[in-house]
């Protein structure tokens, strides 16, 4: 029954879609303000009725109804609670269940506090909106059923895969999905731009906190990704240049994109042309992201030929959106009138810089990812374009980015002084001076380019400190007014301060992690002792545990540094018995930013078990700076003027166009 | 141990960061040679060749038995006395260019390599030109341009008196 009520709830709300993605756009056309609002109503009640589909598909889950195929194959009634409901996403169909859900939440966000959208735009916008969610209602419904029912209902499920059955698995996927997703609204604002053929600046303004939401969740899921990655798969990497991972990184430079253009058109009313493609852009690499991960063309060219439904039909959608948008776009985009002059050497030319490698850096980790795959299909021979390839052709691009990060908000708009500029960030160059020099010294004899990458990285953090402390007029006038300044300041600014300083952070933290790592690789029996970066660790012996859907092996390590013990480690191996996995649970030892990692392998006739001992120095500012970065993102956006500016749009833009 | 079959539904999972992955661990303490230096060249090399069976992993990386043999081929070939260079030749030899995770630059990779250069300066050429075809503030009758409108400047007081401390730049 509730399986039945959830498959029906979403044939309901693709009827909605339906109403939604037709009826707005007649009323825009007949000025009917009526049929127009038809939108805020069907918006609302889709959500509620793709919310009701999916707590169906969850109750199932959590109540292990195994006459369900999706139930069935991927939960176990032993399975913990959490990972009942975490299993739902940790799925094909279920993840498509969520993927509409959170399209169908945004939806619905904008019809609810979209109030102060001019009637044909909220209805223009819907609509596309609506024109996305019936493509993916359709592909769920007809390929992708998460409801079916078993004939012959098993006593058992078939349990989720181990390695997902983990708490990063649990809230990574949503926070992708929201950043994934949540570009969606950028998208239909750009194609209802075009469809409406006009754009002002006060557009850019309601663009601005959707994009920038949408981004602060791809943040945070990528990071969160990583760091999954990094504990969970059991050898201390945290990124791997995977074409599931770039099918995350490249929304992400398109969105970051997106946000430093969109700000030039808010600010400036220029560069509206570019800003509605990056739009366009970011949501297509959206739709690109799910196809590669969804089709399965990744896994092998040759397995999506033999069972194409599913990837025919995202392909369809992908060429369908991402076509048609384009050639709205070419036929339209001319329509849109440029404003806003400025010179190469300003605040918009920085911006324009950070977008042309942004956008180069992007195109990069497309043709990497996809090179291989059209190379095998047009010419049947298999290259490989992996990690060596992407760490060879992203560093040249973004150090010139890197050093110009902080030039950027210390440049007037319209027309900047570079000189002024790099005067101001002087004692920023010192400190990446003196911080090369102290790196140096300090690995005397050894790489020779991390030092440097470790003083482009202070220079970033310092540069956006100097931006700051020369708003607030620090050491020029007396402190306590500039820490009433400092109060004072916009939060969007402390927002830029903060997620340029994330920027250097995590650089930090990937230099000497990829360069002073350390490791420990041996065959160790009880009472043997390993000595890993100045730590000694005593593996103290292994005890079997029975968890609740597994069996575990514990080591036991005594961690000490010079003769003091500090801590005990605790690495185990898991065997799920009903798949017949085993997952190894890596053990951590936090120390400041570094961590020692240790990880089990397998046992050898000797009772010996192999084992790997990583020290990885200030590992973890890899993943605080993108949580700086989302923090930041999250300052900007409860800035009172991304809400107070927006609802008077007309005139503010009439004011710039007048002016120029 | 996890099957390929398993593998392949974690690459599969959501537009998740999953990573054809494995409990396991790549390189085996029995491998490792005895002279570190030799034993970091293989270690370098690994990371540059692909286990032709997992999914876009480096032997390094991998504990696929496959992943095994040819690491431990390659501290054959660097046992004998080969340059990294010749390790590489014989295993592209062997096994194609498909084992290489940097592909070289040949007639089938030339798009591969050219379009990051060429996205960049054709973007860099593409934005002078355009600022030479646009009038350039700075050139054309610099003051009325970059001094504000009486306009302007009425509505820069609105929205810095809106706000409750100025800020100048933005």
């Amino acid at each position: 029954m509730i399986a039945e009520s959830g498959h029906y709830a979403l044939v309901l709300a693709l009827g909605l879609a339906l109403i939604q993605s037709t009826v707005p756009l007649l009323g825009a056309r007949w000025r009917d303000a009526a049929l127009m609002n038809v939108a805020r109503s069907t918006a609302l009640a889709q959500l509620l009725f793709v919310a009701a589909s999916f707590v169906a598909l969850v109750t199932l889950h959590v109540t292990s109804d195994f006459s369900v195929v999706n139930v069935y194959e991927n939960s176990h009634s032993l399975k913990p609670l959490i990972y009942k409901i975490t299993g739902v996403w940790g799925n094909h169909e279920g993840s498509m269940l969520l993927w509409v859900s959170i399209l169908a939440l945004f939806g619905g966000l904008v019809a609810a506090f979209g109030n102060n959208l001019p009637l044909s735009l909220r209805a223009h916008v819907l609509a596309v909106q609506a024109w996305i969610a019936s493509a993916f209602y359709l592909f769920i419904l007809i390929t992708s059923n998460p409801f079916l029912r078993i004939a012959n209902p098993p006593i058992e499920g078939r349990d989720l895969n181990p390695v997902l059955q983990d708490i990063g698995l649990a809230v990574h996927p949503p926070m992708l999905y929201l950043g994934y997703v949540g570009f969606s609204i950028s998208f239909s604002f750009a194609v209802a731009a075009l469809l409406e053929g006009r754009i002002d600046a006060a557009w850019a303004r309601w663009v601005r906190p959707w994009t920038l939401m949408a981004w602060i969740f791809l943040t945070l899921g990528i990071a969160m990704g990583s760091y999954w990655a990094y504990y969970e798969l059991g050898w201390g990497g945290w990124w791997f240049w995977d074409p599931v991972e770039n099918a995350s990184l490249m929304p992400w430079l398109a969105g970051t994109a997106l946000l430093h253009s969109a700000l030039v058109m808010e600010k400036r009313n220029a560069l509206k042309v570019w800003t509605i493609l990056l739009s366009i852009l970011t949501f297509s690499l959206s739709l690109l992201g799910t196809f590669l991960v969804r089709s399965g063309v990744l896994t092998s060219v040759h397995a999506f030929a033999t069972d194409p439904t599913r990837g025919v039909f995202i392909l369809l959608i992908l060429c369908v959106f991402i076509g048609g948008s384009l050639t709205l776009y070419a036929w339209r985009a001319s329509a849109l009138k440029q404003g806003g002059l400025f010179a190469p050497i300003s605040r918009e030319g920085a911006l324009v810089l950070n977008n042309l490698f942004l956008t180069t850096a992007c195109a990069t980790v497309f043709i990497g990812t996809l090179y291989p795959l059209a190379l095998e299909v047009l010419t049947g021979e298999k290259i490989s374009v992996g990690a060596p390839f992407f760490n060879l052709t992203f560093a040249p691009l973004f150090v010139p980015l890197l050093i110009a990060v902080p030039f950027g908000p210390l440049l007037a708009w319209k027309r900047g002084d570079l000189l002024g500029a790099a005067q101001r960030l002087m004692a920023a160059g010192i400190a990446a001076f003196a911080a090369i020099a102290v790196a140096w010294a300090w690995t005397y004899g050894g790489a020779t380019l991390a030092p440097i990458a470790i003083g482009l990285a202070v220079f970033v953090i310092a540069g956006a400190l100097c931006d700051l402390a020369e708003r607030v007029g620090l050491f020029r006038i007396p402190l306590s007014i500039s820490l009433r300044r400092a109060r004072g300041l916009p939060r969007a600014t402390w927002g830029t301060m903060f997620a340029h300083a994330g920027l250097g952070v995590a650089l930090i933290g990937i230099v000497c992690e990829t360069t002073w790592n350390s490791e420990y690789i041996g065959a160790m029996k009880p009472d043997d002792v390993a000595s890993v970066a100045g730590y000694q660790l005593r593996l103290d012996g292994m005890t079997p545990r029975q968890g609740p859907n597994y069996r575990e092996m514990v080591a036991q390590f005594t961690v000490s540094l010079d003769g003091r013990r500090i801590s005990v480690m605790t690495p185990s191996k898991r065997n799920f018995t009903t798949r017949g996995a085993s997952t190894t649970e890596a053990a951590l030892l936090t120390r400041g930013a570094s961590q020692l990692y240790i990880s089990l392998g397998d046992t050898a006739a000797d009772g010996a078990i192999a084992v790997r001992i990583y020290h990885k120095p200030l590992v973890l500012l890899i993943w605080w700076g993108p949580v700086l970065m989302a923090f930041g993102g999250l300052l900007s956006l409860s800035d009172r003027r991304l809400r107070v500016g927006a609802p008077k749009p007309a005139q503010a833009a009439r004011a710039l166009q007048a002016a120029e | 141990m996890m099957r390929p079959s398993q593998r392949l539904a974690v690459g599969l999972l959501a537009a998740i960061l999953v990573i054809g992955a494995a409990p396991a661990f790549a390189v085996q303490p029995d491998e490792i040679m005895a002279d570190p230096v030799k034993e970091a060249r293989a270690r370098e090399l690994s990371k540059e060749l692909r286990c032709m069976v997992c999914q876009n992993q480096s032997i390094d990386d991998s504990e696929a038995p496959l992943a095994r043999d040819l690491r431990l081929l390659v501290r054959e070939r660097i046992a004998a006395g080969d340059s990294d260079g010749q390790v590489i030749d014989f295993l592209v030899a062997r096994y194609g260019e498909f084992v290489l995770l940097k592909p070289r630059f040949n007639p089938h990779t030339l798009l591969l390599w050219l379009v990051p250069p060429l996205a960049l300066f054709g973007g860099g050429f593409a934005l002078w030109r355009y600022s030479r075809r646009r009038p350039n503030p700075t050139k054309v009758g610099a003051d009325s341009d970059l001094s504000l409108t009486a306009e302007e400047e009425a509505r820069l007081e609105r929205l810095l008196s809106a706000e409750s401390t100025p800020d100048r730049r933005t």
